[in-house]
């Protein structure tokens, strides 16, 4: 993994064209998901803040190499810290996030404070610790905050302070808003994607710049860093508390796309889903956390929905038993078994491929170059390096 | 005073669970180095040998229900009964200490497989990837046990014998209505008996030695012409061993599901550090100490005082102790301090 995170100088004016792109690519998301079959509101916000979620995971992961297996945590944390604004304040959709972001910014701070005394696997074990703790104690002791097993939802009879005072219509539990225009359907999702691209410069910007490449150095050798004068304390805890706001920006938007908070968001294996996403797309790239959490998220929305009768369709050509087979054997790998499949994609992207996507995309890219300019240029195209 | 002890032996009972898998974990960490996230599958795995040996022992066949004599009632009689008569419903009846028994090569196998297959490959990679790939493979068994044994909890009896309560109170001379289920004690005594023998066997076996001599210098026992790596393998095919009897002797109180192994490997994890990583010892002593603790912290006195602390004692205890010290209770110098 490390080989793949190295440093890439690049110029402003690239930058931009970057921007511009992934900007043009995300805003048109409803165009070129219809093909695929990915053009539902809802699936469109999952890419969106899941990517979110990924590309701030992505920034303490794939920068300094701390495993955190605790990340769903803030994720809930800032759930839950949304739904409070929309019971207790507003509707309005920037103060949910903005608050979401602030409360995981301050468990950030305390986990991180905490948790960074430690690296490598008691890191990961720690952060862990903590998390499952948020997790139980949302079950247990804070279902006053948390209302328990049966999540924190709107209700009719919710203050919401600051929209009674504008006179807003009481009773119901109207959706949540942008000043005056509903974020349901594609609104959401637009709401969604210019967090994303924001999300996504705030990364490129780190990426660029010499904090980040401080986090790279910390990443291929702390020790050696420290000899250099450098605290590096700090500038972990800084990546590390940026990392939690992220993924309290992405619990947030999904209290905004749809207002409920339960405490499932929290627990390990959620974190893990994380990881895996990051890892998929390749730790340590700019877009590729956002990939792999696209992919995973189309895959389990495609996968799940398969059932045998749509297999025996597909396998419907072949001879009887045959189909029986395929059908037996390719069900286990679908709908509920979608699990499986995610597994021993996980494993096999790890065992063959720990760059993830974006090494494969690189591979690929370089064997064609290679193949075009002829043998003689084989070394030279082994050490260009694309940004990202 | 009873419901003391009455929590301590529970205590006692979930931190000898905890500390089986702990003790494979560190086994594992201190031999290959590798820090393996599907111990808790292996577990898992141990657990539902008895649920299938028991699944085969119980064949059936459909036969005419003698008792019932005003209509034509067909009930099912497992093969073993027809043919050995009372031997084979008594052999049913221990189905689990039998899986105990057949878990042994079984449990052995599958870590050798699992060894030589996956984590052979992953010696020199880091953590985090071995943390990955293994976190991997816990979902992927999780799942095929799920395809074959669904999602819902198989619930698995004691032998009749060992099924009853004890009456504890009565044996220790205090009050008469303590009892405690037999069962638990057994299991008690049997994770007593794993440790013990997996601490024989490194501490009073030469090939024990040779294996401890490998994890304090591979390298060197290497040059001395010995073929470490075999009995490294080896050693996984224990700790594979003891997780599995750990997981099939807890079925009776706990009925196993697909994802029981990763709810104890968290635990577990948790166990391994506070004990230490790479400490045999440690990680048993803090198996129980965590379970015991856990069980206390369950206790209404206690719950009144510290709400909510039954939930998160485990976690907190190890926040407290990496941060006060890093090596854990019993940790080595020099293995994986940061």
């Amino acid at each position: 993994m490390a080989s793949i995170t190295q440093f890439n100088p690049s110029t402003p004016k690239r930058d931009l064209a970057i921007m511009g792109i992934f900007a043009l690519v995300v805003l048109t998301a409803p165009i070129w998901a219809t093909p695929i079959g990915a053009n539902y509101p809802d699936l469109l916000q999952r890419f969106a803040i899941f990517g979110i979620f990924a590309i701030g995971y992505n920034l303490l992961f794939g920068l300094t190499g701390y495993l955190s297996f605790g990340h769903a945590a803030f994720l809930g944390v800032g759930s839950y810290a949304a739904v409070w604004i929309f019971k207790l304040l507003t509707m309005n959709a920037i103060l949910a996030v903005a608050f979401g972001v602030l409360v995981a910014a301050v468990f950030a701070v305390a986990i991180g404070y905490v948790a960074l005394r430690r690296a490598g696997i008691y890191f990961a074990i720690l952060t862990l610790a903590f998390a499952q703790m948020s997790y139980r104690l949302a079950y247990s002791v804070l279902t006053p905050i948390t209302n328990g097993e049966t999540g924190l939802t709107l209700a009719g009879s919710d203050p919401r302070v600051i929209d009674a005072l504008f006179g807003a219509a009481s009773g119901g539990t109207p959706p949540p808003s942008l000043f005056g225009l509903e974020l349901t359907g594609y609104a959401a999702f637009y709401f969604c994607a210019v967090m994303l691209i924001l999300a996504f410069w705030v990364s490129l910007k780190i990426f660029r710049s010499p904090f980040g490449l401080k986090l790279l150095a910390i990443k291929s050798n702390q020790t050696r860093m420290r000899f250099t004068g450098y605290n590096t304390r700090p500038y972990v805890l800084t990546v590390f508390v940026i990392s939690g706001m992220y993924a309290g920006l992405a619990g947030s938007l999904m209290a905004v796309t749809d207002p409920l908070a339960g405490a499932e968001r929290m627990v390990w294996t959620a974190s893990g889903e994380v990881v895996l996403m990051t890892i998929l797309g390749g730790a340590g790239t700019l877009v590729g956390p956002l990939l792999g959490a696209a992919l995973i998220k189309y895959a389990e929305n495609i996968f799940s929905a398969i059932n045998t009768s749509q297999l025996t369709q597909v396998f419907g050509f072949l001879p009887e038993p045959v189909t029986d087979l395929m059908v037996g054997v390719s069900s286990l790998f679908v709908g509920e078994g979608w699990h499986l499949t995610l597994g021993l994609l996980f494993m096999a992207i790890v065992i063959f491929l720990p760059g993830g996507m974006m090494e494969g995309l690189r591979r690929i890219t370089g064997l064609i170059k290679r193949r075009r300019s002829g043998p003689s240029a084989t070394e030279n195209s082994a050490v260009t390096q694309p940004s990202e | 005073m009873d419901t003391l002890l009455l929590q301590l032996l529970n205590g006692l009972d979930k931190g000898g669970a905890y500390a089986l898998i702990a003790l494979g974990l560190t086994l594992v960490f201190g031999t290959l180095g590798v820090v393996n996230f599907a111990h808790g599958a292996l577990f898992m795995l141990g657990a539902f040998v008895a649920v299938s040996v028991n699944a085969l022992l119980t064949i059936s066949q459909k036969v005419r229900d003698e008792s019932i004599t005003a209509f034509e009632a067909y009930t099912t009689k497992p093969y073993l009964e027809i043919w050995l008569g009372d031997f084979g419903e008594q052999i049913i009846e221990w189905s689990v200490p039998i899986s105990a028994l057949v878990a042994i090569p079984v449990m052995l196998l599958v870590g050798l497989v699992m060894e030589r297959g996956l984590i052979q490959y992953f010696y020199k990679r880091t953590h985090a990837e071995q943390i990955l790939v293994t976190f991997g493979l816990a979902i992927v068994l999780g799942e095929i046990i799920k395809v074959f044994f669904g999602a819902n909890p198989i619930s698995q009896s004691a032998p009749p014998a060992l099924s009853g309560a004890a009456p504890l109170g009565a044996m220790l001379g205090l009050n008469e209505n303590l009892t405690y289920p037999w069962w638990r004690l057994v299991y008690l005594l049997c994770s007593f008996l794993i440790v013990c023998s997996v601490f024989a066997f490194l501490k009073l076996t030469t090939y024990g030695m040779v294996v401890r001599a490998g994890m304090a210098d591979r390298e060197m026992v290497g040059l001395l012409g010995i073929n470490i790596q075999r009995r490294f393998t080896v050693v996984f095919g224990i700790a594979a061993i003891v997780a599995g009897l750990a997981g099939c002797l807890y079925t009776p109180i706990l009925p196993p599901d697909y994802n029981m192994g990763m709810n104890f490997l968290v635990l577990s994890f948790v166990v391994v550090v506070v004990g230490g990583m790479g400490s045999l010892g440690g990680a048993v002593s803090a198996g129980f100490l965590l379970g015991i603790l856990q069980s206390l912290a369950s206790m209404s006195l206690v719950k009144d005082i510290a709400p909510g602390i039954d939930q998160v004692i485990i976690y907190l205890i190890a926040v407290v102790i990496l941060l006060t010290r890093p090596r854990g209770l019993m940790g080595r110098k020099g293995v994986m301090e940061v």
